[in-house]
């Protein structure tokens, strides 16, 4: 399948999963570095070309490799790399990078594998939903089936050796994707935020950071990859995100209580410029589709579904706008195309 | 809130971006001063941390060095925070340790280990977790369970000395 063949569907992780609600996906990030070999960001054109052929070669002998697609960062476009981006299958830092760097991915896109990013390896394992566990079972499993055939740069006292040490250990970097409307609504984001962040997660917007992410999404992490095993820096960070679900939930059900007129006026003015305007930003829509999503939730807009708005969520992006009209647009058209497929999507509810 | 470097009470709060998370560094005044710290410059985490693994002028003195592998001098390393293969490790020991220690809170990886490596890494690592629950141990002051898991521990060290002194 071919890049373009990515737009006529969404990420197997964009199905529906546990705590669906305020939960869009879990991932766990996996780095890793050959031995006795230079990092990406240290290394010469020649280095990072001989890791890309050992990753390859040590790739193809992993059973279900034959399921992934791959591609070479220097081979494709800016707006390409832009779309693999905004699927969330690829880094920015990867998007940036050229010779030697590429991705593999399954073709429900819950599994890639970035090479030479700012590690020669980078696992990367999507779920739906609030699902660390098996994205943590995922990315181990592709990780044991990889390390038969390669060497890995480690040591017995600081584990994986990674380019910056604040990877050093097991390299494991687990993340939940949380839509969080009912705590930004309530002005209770900040404490939450801030509580997070003094037991050692990090919380980063997904667009934008902290109170003001756009589109009310944010991502919430580990910090620590040392000193742990895997399974409980996962299982760590399981029980903070779902105390965050809890103070969602509340949030919302205090929202539905005690302002419930100004709930329905904020999802159905959100509700009437999506079906109507004719120009509109990435930032604005974002923000409008949340108030939608959390209409869904809240059963306030009984004919449309979750996940389809999650898609959308992709949708509007840049580089999807344009892969999908298939010509570059300017800042302007791209508004145009955006707010036309907004109001395509309502007509059909 | 703490300095991360003594108990009194922080002054200075950095946050920075660090590979895509957020890192925060806590200063007292003093340490603030001592680390060199200019409010209106941006400044690394890295620099930070790198900073506090001790005096500066033993690391001034030594700033010509560089990893023999790849060639990184300490230099670039505390200008990037990035390193530049798997051994600068060891080439950067000295200030890595205090790093990694205030990033992580620990020095000792508890987590998988490459099917590859060998049986001798193996014991290592499980002499370092038995380690881990002996402190604990002593820490919840139950001396009975903390004397099974050091002679467990010397069996280990015992064996990791065999190995060691045959392969010699």
């Amino acid at each position: 399948m071919t890049l373009n063949g990515l737009l006529k569907r969404h990420g197997g992780w964009l199905e529906a999963g546990p705590e669906e609600g305020p939960v869009i996906s879990s991932r766990v990030r996996l780095a890793r570095n050959l031995r006795d070999t230079t990092f990406p960001g240290w290394a010469s054109k020649d280095i990072r070309n001989r890791v890309w052929g050992e990753v390859v070669l040590a790739f193809d002998s992993v059973p279900e490799s034959k399921s992934f697609l791959r591609w070479r960062m220097d081979e494709l476009s800016a707006l390409d790399r832009d779309l693999l981006f905004e699927r969330h299958l690829i880094s920015r830092e990867l998007a940036d990078r050229q010779t030697g760097s590429g991705v593999f991915v399954d073709e429900d896109e819950c599994r890639a594998v970035m090479i030479n990013e700012e590690d020669h390896i980078r696992l990367q394992s999507l779920q739906p939903g609030m699902n660390l566990q098996k994205a943590w079972e995922v990315a181990d499993e592709l990780d044991n089936a990889l390390e038969k055939n390669l060497s890995y740069a480690f040591s017995s006292k600081l584990g994986y050796l990674t380019a910056c040490p604040s990877n050093v250990g097991t390299g494991l970097r687990a993340s939940v994707m949380l839509h969080l409307p009912g705590l930004v609504l309530t002005e209770e984001i900040k404490p939450v935020i801030n509580a997070v962040s003094k037991i050692g997660m990090a919380v980063r917007g997904l667009w934008g950071e902290g109170s003001e992410a756009s589109g009310h999404m944010f991502q919430i992490s580990n910090q620590i990859t040392l000193g742990k095993p895997e399974a409980e820096i996962v299982s760590n960070l399981e029980q903070i995100v779902l105390e965050v679900i809890e103070h969602e939930k509340n949030a919302r059900l205090r929202l539905m209580e005690k302002q419930e007129i100004r709930v329905h006026d904020h999802v159905g003015r959100a509700y009437g410029i999506l079906a109507n305007a004719a120009l509109m930003s990435t930032g604005e829509a974002l923000d409008l589709l949340s108030a939608l999503r959390m209409g869904v939730d809240l059963g306030l807009l009984p004919n449309m579904i979750r996940r389809e708005i999650d898609q959308l969520f992709i949708r509007i992006h840049p580089a999807h706008l344009q892969k999908e009209a298939g010509v570059v647009l300017s800042p302007e058209e791209r508004d145009i195309k955006r707010a036309q497929l907004v109001r395509k999507f309502l007509e059909n509810k | 809130m703490k300095c991360d470097l003594c108990d009194k009470e922080a002054v200075v709060h950095l946050t920075q971006v660090v590979n895509g998370e957020m890192k925060e560094v806590h200063l007292c005044e003093e340490h603030a001063v001592e680390q060199g710290i200019d409010l209106n410059s941006p400044i690394s985490i890295t620099d930070i941390l790198m900073g506090l693994s001790g005096p500066q002028k033993s690391i001034a003195s030594e700033l010509s060095l560089a990893c023999p592998r790849c060639g990184m001098a300490r230099e670039e390393f505390r200008k990037t925070g990035r390193l530049g293969c798997p051994d600068c490790y060891k080439t950067f020991m000295a200030e890595l340790t205090m790093a990694i220690k205030a990033m992580h809170h620990s020095g000792q990886h508890l987590g998988k280990i490459p099917a590859r490596e060998g049986a001798q890494t193996r014991v290592k690592s499980k002499i370092a977790r038995l380690q881990q629950d002996l402190e604990a141990a002593i820490a919840r002051e139950d001396f009975e369970k903390a004397a099974t898991l050091r002679d467990q521990i010397k069996k280990y060290r015992d064996e990791v000395a065999a190995d060691e002194g045959s392969s010699q």
